[in-house]
């Protein structure tokens, strides 16, 4: 039993967890386009994070003492979308204007169109460059929150996120905490078939972070490794969470091709109606 | 102006002393480097405030991203290497990360134009007003002096938006005063003539001067432009120049692609078409070389201004 959260709470959380995944499916149906296996993939670690891990207030999101989330695998946003719409940051009605004309939702974020999301991202491989500046300015200034940077495992072929990587061990930034999407595909195929990553905890602990790894589909599991993160002074933290690619829908686990694709409105039906079964 | 024993600094000298003086100012500055802390000057801002100097090492693409995370958290963060690296290596990083996401990352590119020298093609940016001045938010900033440096560091550090400031590796004249002012994007005359207009930025406009007083023994009147704001172009100071002069050459140590003459066309064509001539490189690479030889070599001496300057006289209808 965790010491961090009560078993109730992993209940509500799961629940929340299958209503954000329903989101995801409704808000990419209605967009026609976008990334669907990884913003499932990452839907239970999303809601632990928003519903749970996170300090922050969604009714004030510019509050200087928040928690940051910086999404760097910018093309997942509707996970992040949902989460922040369902705990309160805007109306859950407005996912429905997701990638269209006028709208704050935009294919990959953009932080001067929605306040909350923090970065414009989506370029793989430099979101953690930017969670390490904020983290290392907000150490120079004696700050306490904490910055999370959520990665894919893919965009760790990237040549400039190890530059971040070396810089942030080099710097021991503790108040920096990266969990990488270890879901094993990107658009082309699987990660070990494209560019292997593998040893990478080896590579983290090389680099001078402290690794953890957790089933990212397990809510207690997660919320117990940001916790020891948080108690890791000496060197940054990365959680490797294991996911499921297209989780919580059986045609598209573990497919790499719903990664950049999005259901047809007659499968969104009956992908929803998969979703609800899940947690009658 | 023109004294034959005209003292010699770098412009990036003048940028590391701007910087020491913006982080005087105001503790937001911090200073980014990439191994390249005394070639850029910024070792005198490390000397100075060393908790707020911030070295990546070899880490060019990292330079931007780090440096937005500063900016983005409250930071006014200075990233400096050479101009190939920055904004060339990690251009995308500073396109959607900096201009982009609008913030007041202030970029410094070093060792522009071929007056580089001996190092060669390989470390002569001659591409970097180009890169940056198609970015959305970006300004663009080319001082034609160390002293002229200094100010544009100090005015680009409380710029409300990113900027790009190019500086040259090579001891160049000095040929504007210290009290004269410098606003970004308001253009300088330093000289008033009428039968052609010079517009500049960098240290080339020095040989624009000396061309000048060259022709003006011939009788041949010219205005010289001191743009040391590529972006926002000053319109209003170039259009009431050549509405006068009738005739326009460009200068700078840049490719003619995508540079300050371009920026000046295309800013003439839509308002008030105008002969141009344009000095820069053409479409070509430098090589190693001292400054004065290769400035010569590939065309942006003084005689191919003066040719320039009769050649749009010429033009003129």
């Amino acid at each position: 039993m965790s010491h961090y959260i009560h078993d109730d709470k992993i209940k509500d959380l799961e629940l929340m967890a299958n209503k954000i995944r329903q989101s995801i499916i409704e808000m990419l149906v209605e967009a026609g386009s976008g990334h669907t296996a990884g913003s499932l993939g990452m839907a239970d670690i999303f809601t632990a994070l928003y519903f749970h891990v996170l300090n922050h207030d969604p009714k004030n999101p510019d509050w200087p003492e928040r928690d940051r989330l910086i999404l760097s695998n910018g093309h997942i946003c509707p996970v992040r979308y949902a989460v922040m719409a369902h705990s309160g940051y805007f109306p859950v009605e407005e996912l429905k204007t997701l990638r269209k004309f006028g709208s704050r939702l935009q294919g990959h974020p953009e932080r001067n169109m929605l306040p909350g999301v923090e970065t414009t991202s989506g370029p793989l491989g430099s979101g953690l460059g930017e969670a390490v500046g904020i983290a290392y300015g907000a150490r120079m200034d004696g700050k306490k929150f904490k910055v999370y940077c959520a990665m894919s495992d893919a965009e760790h072929q990237s040549g400039n996120l190890w530059e971040s990587v070396m810089f942030a061990g080099n710097n021991k930034l503790s108040n920096l905490i990266g969990i990488i999407d270890r879901n094993n595909i990107q658009i082309s195929g699987m990660t070990e078939d494209v560019m292997p990553l593998e040893p990478l905890r080896a590579k983290y602990e090389a680099f001078n972070w402290h690794v953890l790894e957790v089933d990212g589909h397990n809510i207690e599991e997660f919320v117990d490794a940001a916790e020891e993160a948080k108690t890791i002074f000496e060197k940054p933290t990365v959680i490797i969470a294991h996911t499921i690619p297209g989780k919580g829908i059986s045609e598209m686990e573990f497919d790499y091709k719903w990664h950049g694709i999005v259901p047809k409105p007659e499968d969104g039906e009956r992908f929803l109606k998969e979703l609800r079964k899940n947690v009658e | 102006m023109l004294n034959k024993k005209t003292e010699k600094i770098p412009t990036r000298d003048g940028f590391g002393k701007g910087l020491v003086d913006a982080g005087e100012k105001d503790e937001r500055i911090v200073v980014l480097c990439a191994d390249l802390a005394e070639s850029t000057r910024c070792h005198w801002f490390k000397e100075k405030f060393p908790a707020r100097y911030i070295e990546l090492g070899v880490a060019e693409q990292n330079l931007a991203t780090i440096a937005s995370g500063l900016a983005n958290y409250g930071k006014i963060p200075f990233i400096s290497s050479y101009a190939v690296f920055n904004p060339g290596r990690n251009n995308e990083q500073i396109r959607t990360l900096v201009s982009l996401s609008k913030l007041p990352v202030k970029i410094a590119g070093g060792h522009a134009g071929v007056s580089t020298g001996p190092d060669g093609a390989t470390h002569q940016g001659l591409e970097d007003i180009a890169l940056m001045r198609v970015q959305p938010n970006m300004a663009v900033l080319v001082p034609c002096d160390a002293i002229e440096a200094r100010k544009a560091t100090l005015a680009a550090a409380f710029y409300d938006g990113p900027v790009y400031i190019r500086l040259g590796r090579e001891k160049t004249a000095i040929f504007t005063a210290e009290e004269t002012p410098f606003e970004i994007g308001k253009a300088i005359i330093l000289k008033e003539g009428k039968d052609a207009t010079v517009v500049g930025c960098g240290s080339l406009l020095y040989n624009a001067l000396l061309a000048a007083e060259e022709l003006s023994k011939d009788g041949v009147d010219v205005e010289i432009i001191n743009s040391h704001t590529v972006k926002p172009l000053d319109a209003e100071t170039i259009l009431n120049s050549v509405k006068k002069t009738g005739a326009i050459v460009s200068i700078e140590e840049h490719q003619i692609m995508g540079g300050l003459g371009s920026a000046v066309a295309e800013m003439l064509a839509q308002n008030f078409p105008t002969p141009q001539e344009f000095i820069g490189v053409r479409d070509r690479f430098g090589e190693s070389g001292e400054a004065n030889e290769l400035i010569e070599a590939l065309g942006m001496g003084i005689k191919d201004i003066k040719a320039a300057i009769i050649k749009v006289i010429k033009r003129k209808k």
